[in-house]
């Protein structure tokens, strides 16, 4: 190119650059006022309410399902069962193929014969209002005949555990080996040898909106209109209109706010795919919206896992291998059309993944239960990952006595040796453990606080301070979910145009939940364009009026849709020069935009307003030479092609103090620095990683789904299911190392997941490294004071 | 069914009559009759307070009440707050340090906050920290919002300039 704008460096450090500044988010004032959408806020006409009657035993045979009464009630405009929808919607199956193995059995809309966990759906009500729906839901009778649960994931395989899906021959979902490097001599050389079970408790997202859709089937056009709170509204198009057997056409997504995502909204639920059925089987606008009980029993649970690990170390503090026994419990199906293997997958992909140890042996099982299914949450798998490796590096410092510091800086990948790769395959561009731990340790004052550390120890105060160093997968391309046949986009595009006033409208195929989609959209387009944000408008979440994209989900609405956005621009800003060049009679590599201006590069002189050039080109296309066609939008699509994953890396710090007492946790102060390449907006990255460490902070400390053994979830409620609230959660001080990926002249990668993937295992680090006197550890979360005084000896 | 009541009341300054059924609670009356949709609902068993409005000036649970209860009384929502410029400030602090993600807890916290700020001109991070859990956010974290408040706070005392 020989363009003025093919240098990136000069677009993104342009002086008037938004790139690498902390503004506003754009639209912020909507939802501050009230005055958002969301999908729970909609009303259309002739709109009815679908209250689902959901199985209370988590496996039973359902014999017979009376009705009659029921739809007598006021209001009641339908009743249906699993077997009159499945006339209008197919039953699907939630594997890929690149999961080698992977089986699930057919699962329907709303149960048909058998429910397989309890919440599973076995009738559907329609009424004018939710209220009444729900009052009929009371008065169907359903016969059921209870059948034998499995629950625990330890005995789902054993002979005598009934197999959940008999054509599936046992209740093993997924199995995956991996064996790199000589792991049995490693072990044999290592000079010790520390092992020990890690425990992660099922917990949820708890989107603050619960699950919501209106599904609006329009008989005259044959087009279904779906509002739902989504990550990935190409994903549902296709996925509806697959099994609802329609053309991709004949659907529209529309996704405007979205009370929190987190994963839990990436997925195509049974219950919504049934929403999308009675509309067309209606012929009218029906509107579902998750209670808490239902989000607690149906949005996808994550992490119960099981791990069995140990880690071979030298006395020198070389680690000499890693290897894994991992096992987790899936619920009854692998969830659609994402699959659950892909946590498990996670797991042996990750472990000791930012260590130079190069023999690693790993064995993931995934099983059948009857639970709610489990699937993708934020972090996927890097939770569990991180919680073993770092809990094993700090348990093998302990045995050789080394700091966890040190042994840590004897091992991690030094920051020269890139590009390489990971004992599972996994390709490192850059990563930057050495300077992120440096960074970390000036931020948090490490030797100042060990030293606080241990004269409080003199008064029987117990506090400790835990270190987690993590690799992230962001930005994937097809190796994620395409090469397994799913039909989830992992390239997305940006369309940019000049309207007729000079302001600038850009479509994207991102998605917003608050992550800041549009906010970067714009500073990015604005940017390189050379105008003022204010300037920008951004359009997302909707199938109709965007390119056709992946999302936002896998920290990679920055990384792939920004360099889109980047890339659109660059486009149109070359495009607006020629224009220029023609009406200055200039050579358009002779000019620049700045301020909204088109300018001349030499001296800055003003040459033309945008606003001036477009009504130009929109309105008196008859002044500009014979020939020109100005375009004045432009598209363009990315996705990264070099790497399968553009890995970031980071380290977090807990302080906290364990009450020996109580078994209370109480965290003092958090640390995260992380490396996600090229910063957009500083803060929004920083509020995103504060944000994700919570997340991560909950389920070290609270958050469980109690399941007793009839496979019944006891705590599906906000006040007994624990999240964190304002008052125990500590300040969060975030820093970064900036280390470009070269994939892309942006040089972004995500960072929305980051947060998430060490913070459980810092602070079990750190509450492990208080009860070091005492001689206990705990390898399980939730940390929960009965289980800190188990391990003191104290109950 | 128990025929529907009439009820009068003040929202947000206008006044209001309406029939509702007994068993509707505030927050759906205030919702789905005066289509006041910024009043959110999160748990519908009053726990995570994004259903947070203003009734006779002190801060309450709409999804704990019911709107018969609340005949005679005047409500304020996050929409009247907004409108009256009451919280004005508060808000844009909110803005500045992105005190919000995806914004469904946010008109509860807001009214949560400005309760505070009324009761407490000046409070510490931890006295903000306490009265804010009985809000829950699942996506900020939290310190966001806390500086948000902290900064609102120390604004309101500076003298006028």
């Amino acid at each position: 190119m020989t363009q003025t704008d093919a240098d990136p460096l000069r677009l993104l450090d342009r002086p008037n650059s938004y790139i690498g500044k902390t503004v506003p988010r754009p639209n912020l004032d909507r939802l501050m006022q009230g005055r958002g959408l969301y999908v729970s806020d909609i009303e259309l006409p002739r709109m009815a309410h679908v209250v689902f009657l959901r199985s209370p035993h988590a496996h039973a045979r359902v014999v017979r399902i009376e009705a009659d009464r029921a739809k007598e009630f006021p209001g009641v405009v339908a009743i249906v069962t699993g077997a009159e929808l499945s006339k209008t919607i197919s039953p699907w199956v939630g594997v890929l193929s690149h999961l080698k193995g992977l089986k699930s059995a057919p699962q329907h809309a709303i149960a048909i014969d058998r429910v397989c966990w309890q919440g599973e759906a076995v009738a559907a009500v329609i009424a004018t209002s939710r209220a009444l729906a729900e009052d009929a839901v009371e008065a169907v009778l359903v016969e059921y005949e209870v059948l034998a649960p499995v629950t625990d994931m330890r005995s789902a395989l054993d002979p005598q555990t009934p197999v959940i899906h008999p054509s599936l021959g046992d209740n093993l979902a997924f199995e995956r080996v991996h064996d790199a490097g000589d792991a049995g001599r490693a072990f044999r050389e290592a000079d010790e040898v520390v092992e020990a079970e890690y425990v992660f408790g099922r917990h949820t997202g708890v989107t603050l909106e619960p699950r919501a859709v209106v599904a609006d089937w329009n008989a005259a056009e044959a087009r279904l209109t779906i509002y739902q709170g989504t990550q990935a509204p190409h994903m549902v198009q296709n996925i509806a209109a697959l099994h609802l057997g329609l053309r991709d056409s004949q659907i529209r997504v529309i996704c405007k706010d979205v009370g929190g995502s987190f994963g839990i909204k990436v997925h195509v639920y049974a219950d919504e795919m049934a929403t999308y059925a009675l509309s067309k089987m209606l012929r009218r606008p029906i509107k579902f919206v998750a209670d808490r009980l239902e989000s607690f029993n149906t949005d996808i649970h994550a992490r119960d896992h099981r791990c069995k690990a140990r880690i071979g170390v030298k006395r020198d503090g070389t680690i000499m291998a890693f290897e894994i026994d991992d096992l987790t419990g899936i619920g009854p199906y692998s969830m659609y059309p994402r699959t659950s293997a892909i946590e498990a997958n996670q797991v042996v992909n990750l472990v000791g993944g930012q260590y130079l140890a190069a023999n690693y042996r790993a064995r993931a099982k995934v099983v059948f239960q009857n639970k709610n299914v489990m699937c993708q949450y934020r972090a996927v798998g890097h939770p569990i990952a991180c919680s073993v490796t770092e809990g094993l590096v700090d348990l093998a410092a302990a045995r050789i006595g080394m700091d966890v510091v040190e042994i840590r800086r004897r091992n991690l990948i030094p920051d020269d040796g890139y590009p390489c790769a990971s004992p599972t395959g996994l390709r490192f561009e850059k990563l930057s453990h050495h300077a992120s731990l440096a960074k970390l340790l000036a931020m948090m004052g490490y030797d100042s606080l060990r030293a606080e550390q241990n004269d409080l120890r003199k008064s029987n105060i117990h506090r400790g301070i835990g270190i987690a160093s993590f690799i992230e997968v962001t930005n994937p391309s097809a190796a994620f979910y395409g090469v397994g046949g799913a039909r989830i986009s992992s390239q997305d595009g940006v369309a940019v145009r000049l309207d007729a006033q000079g302001a600038v409208i850009c479509q994207t195929s991102i998605t917003e939940q608050g992550q800041g989609s549009e906010a970067l959209t714009a500073q990015i387009v604005a940017s390189v364009l050379g105008v003022s944000m204010d300037r920008v408008r951004v359009i997302l979440g909707d199938t109709d009026n965007t390119p056709y994209g992946g999302g936002t989900w896998a920290s990679r609405g920055a990384g792939i849709g920004g360099e889109a956005a980047l890339q659109a621009a660059k486009v149109l800003r070359r495009n607006i020069l020629q224009v220029a060049g023609a009406i200055l009679q200039a050579a358009p590599a002779a000019l620049d935009i700045v301020d909204n201006d088109v300018v001349d590069l030499s001296d800055g002189a003003r040459r033309i307003e945008l606003q001036e050039l477009a009504r130009i080109v929109y309105f008196r296309p008859d002044t500009l030479p014979p020939g020109l066609q100005p375009e004045l939008m432009a598209t363009r699509h990315f996705v990264p092609r070099e790497y399968p994953f553009a890995f970031t890396n980071g380290v977090q710090a807990s302080w906290l103090e364990v009450d020996i007492e109580t078994g209370f946790i109480k965290l003092l102060k958090h640390w995260v620095v992380e490396d996600c390449g090229t910063i957009i907006n500083p803060q929004l990255v920083d509020e995103q990683i504060r944000g994700g460490v919570v997340q991560g902070l909950g389920a070290a400390l609270f958050e469980k789904c109690i399941y007793d053994e009839r496979g019944q979830l006891t705590n599906a409620n906000m006040a007994d299911y624990l999240v964190p609230m304002s008052g125990e959660m500590p300040d969060i001080e975030v820093g970064h190392v900036v280390s470009p990926t070269k994939e892309s002249e942006l040089g972004a990668k995500g960072a929305g997941e980051a947060g998430t993937a060490g913070a459980a295992a810092a602070v079990a680090n750190a509450v492990n490294d208080a009860l070091r006197p005492f001689g206990a550890v705990i390898t399980e979360i939730p940390l929960t004071p009965q289980l800190v005084l188990t391990a003191l000896g104290r109950i | 069914m128990i025929a529907s009541c009439g009820i009068s009341l003040t929202v947000n300054g206008e006044h209001v009559e309406a029939l509702v059924p007994p068993r509707l609670n505030l927050a759906d009356f205030l919702r789905e009759h005066l289509h006041l949709t910024g009043t959110h609902v999160g748990c519908e068993h009053g726990v995570c307070g994004a259903c947070t409005i203003r009734l006779n000036g002190d801060i309450v649970r709409g999804c704990l009440i019911l709107a018969v209860q609340a005949s005679g009384a005047v409500v304020e929502t996050i929409e009247g707050l907004s409108d009256s410029g009451e919280i004005a400030d508060l808000q844009a602090a909110f803005r500045e340090r992105n005190a919000l993600q995806c914004g469904y807890c946010t008109p509860g916290m807001l009214v949560t906050a400005q309760d505070l700020l009324r009761q407490c001109p000046a409070p510490d991070r931890e006295r903000i920290r306490e009265h804010l859990s009985g809000n829950y956010c699942r996506c900020t974290g939290y310190e966001a919002i806390v500086d948000a408040v902290e900064v609102t706070a120390r604004a309101r005392l500076e003298p006028a300039r």
